[in-house]
């Protein structure tokens, strides 16, 4: 398996190539630069697809809205208003950047750099296909788990530097649900860890298939509840409706960010939207079979087989199969995101906390015992895979 | 085919790198462009029109301090907890599957014993004054 962007691209000929003819005209071994050049593109590819998602992400929100509540929607700029997001970033770097005098100014800047540096970290273990992953961490989970966490420092510092009521009540309210959310959600995590037998992502989602049955969601009873533990923790997480009380803007005017405007306010919108990107692309790559492709389409080895192609050639359509069916689940999920947030009223904040101590916790808890008893129990093998062994077993005696 | 014996956290680093770049960038090129008059009444903190009162960093509720303390027994619970998960499959595969299983479970009990405790003590309850034995009393002298 491929685990690097590098080590992918380096099967191709002409790769080897510039490298060979770097190291001759530069007169020492160029390797390293050379992949160093490459993860520097790459990266900036996937932040500028990231940027775009979250900024397609607010024009998404809004239209989505406007649906779910019979509205128009942005319709002005571009064809049906698909540009509006660029023209609020133009409007957001032209506004007036004001700092309250009264508010901690350096703590202030940082904020929203913090929750933007948290941000783009998580995106290097985010696995977009088997080859196209920026760098397979043997720690991949743990280390997401770590820097999204980045968040929500940034979130509290945000509303504790603007020394405004609204700010403070708001980044407080962020910072304990942040907190108290991350239990659930690293323990459905830790229970996906256990079927898998690994934190890196390559064998979180190696251990997964193309099809529905071979997914984790489905492969006990527990990964299944733990699924939903898991996407309710993160939409708290994310501070996404139903769970935005740190920006309630009925409540809080808009929390937090208050008294951000400008591009301050417009990196931690940005943050947000690519982050409920991240966490669903989590969320498919451990529960939903990640960047898998039913029947093997994803490896390439059948084109090169049945129809005689280059086996670069099918071994890069088979990645953009594989990028296709991640995409395909994470907008889905993006989607239901949305959908959530236009659907569902606000809880208040007892409620939260009692939701995340008194039900999500002890449930996830619970999940995380049974799958270690599973894989104890069945050795690891999937509900699916016992029921067709029960039916073979049964079907052999008659 | 190359070898690349290039540190595998690159990306990280350049993505951190290309974060701040993309903040400070915006932040940037805005100063250049964007109009700068600031006032008095401008830069005061919002609060709907009426003059703040006082500074915001003032004393605040202890219940996200108890929040924060609960938060982070759980989690140095699923920090020790990932490397158990990561191996538990290795070790099951090797016959000591029961072993880990045990540890895991007396583990998980202890913790799951302290958060039966906390719920108990009402320290799970956002308004803690409700289950108060004296507002307890009142309840039923009612």
């Amino acid at each position: 398996m491929n685990s690097t962007v590098v080590t992918y691209l380096s099967q191709s000929k002409e790769l080897s190539a510039a490298i060979a003819w770097l190291s001759k005209t530069l007169g020492f071994d160029a390797n390293s630069l050379v992949s160093f050049l490459v993860f520097a593109v790459v990266c900036l590819i996937v932040v500028g697809v990231m940027a775009t998602i979250g900024g397609l992400g607010t024009y998404a929100e809004r239209k989505i809205s406007a649906d779910l509540q019979m509205r128009m929607g942005p319709n002005r700029v571009g064809p049906y208003g698909i540009l509006q997001f660029l023209a609020d970033g133009v409007k957001m770097i032209l506004k007036e950047d004001i700092i309250p005098s009264g508010a901690d100014k350096f703590t202030f800047i940082l904020a929203p750099i913090m929750c933007m540096v948290g941000v783009f970290a998580t995106l290097a273990v985010v696995p977009f296909s088997s080859g196209f992953m920026l760098a397979n961490l043997n720690v991949g989970i743990f280390y997401l788990v770590g820097m999204a966490s980045l968040v929500g420092v940034g979130v509290f510092l945000g509303g504790y530097a603007s020394n405004s009521k609204w700010s403070m009540l708001g980044g407080m309210r962020g910072a304990s649900q942040i907190i108290s959310y991350e239990i659930p959600s690293t323990l459905s995590i830790i229970s996906i860890v256990i079927l898998a037998g690994g934190l890196s992502m390559g064998t979180l989602i190696g251990g997964q298939g193309g099809l529905p049955h071979q997914w984790y969601i489905l492969h006990n009873p527990f990964a299944f509840i733990g699924f939903f533990i898991f996407f309710i923790a993160s939409l708290a997480e994310t501070n996404r409706a139903p769970f935005d009380l740190p920006e309630a803007e009925s409540e809080l005017v808009s929390g937090y960010h208050t008294e951000y405007s400008g591009m301050r306010f417009g990196l931690f919108a940005l943050a947000e939207y690519i982050e409920v990107f991240v966490v669903c692309g989590v969320a498919v790559a451990l529960f939903l079979g990640g960047y898998n492709v039913p029947f093997d389409l994803g490896t390439g080895a059948i084109f090169t087989e049945k129809l005689g192609l280059d086996s670069m050639l099918s071994q890069n359509i088979g990645q953009l199969l594989e990028l296709g069916s991640f995409f395909t689940k994470t907008l889905a999920l993006y989607y239901v995101v949305i959908w959530v947030r236009w659907t569902l009223p606000r809880l208040r904040v007892d409620q939260l906390m009692t939701l995340c101590w008194k039900y999500l916790t002890p449930i996830a808890l619970f999940n995380l015992l049974g799958c270690a008893v599973w894989m104890y129990a069945f050795d690891g093998k999937s509900i699916y895979s016992l029921i067709f062994e029960t039916a073979a077993t049964v079907g052999g005696s008659h | 085919m190359s070898t690349f014996n290039l540190d595998v956290y690159m990306p990280v680093v350049i993505l951190i790198a290309l974060a701040l770049l993309v903040a400070g960038g915006s932040m940037l090129l805005g100063s250049v462009i964007r109009p700068h008059h600031p006032n008095k009444l401008k830069e005061t903190a919002y609060e709907c029109g009426e003059e703040p009162i006082g500074s915001a960093w003032a004393n605040f509720n202890v219940r996200f301090y108890v929040v924060a303390l609960i938060f982070i027994i759980f989690d140095v619970e699923s920090a020790l907890m990932f490397p158990v998960a990561a191996v538990f499959k290795k070790f099951n595969q090797i016959g000591l599957g029961g072993t880990l299983l045990l540890s895991v479970l007396t583990f998980v009990l202890v913790l799951v014993a302290g958060l039966i405790y906390c719920w108990k003590k009402g320290d799970l309850d956002w308004v803690k004054s409700f289950n108060t034995p004296q507002a307890n009393l009142a309840k039923k002298d009612k």
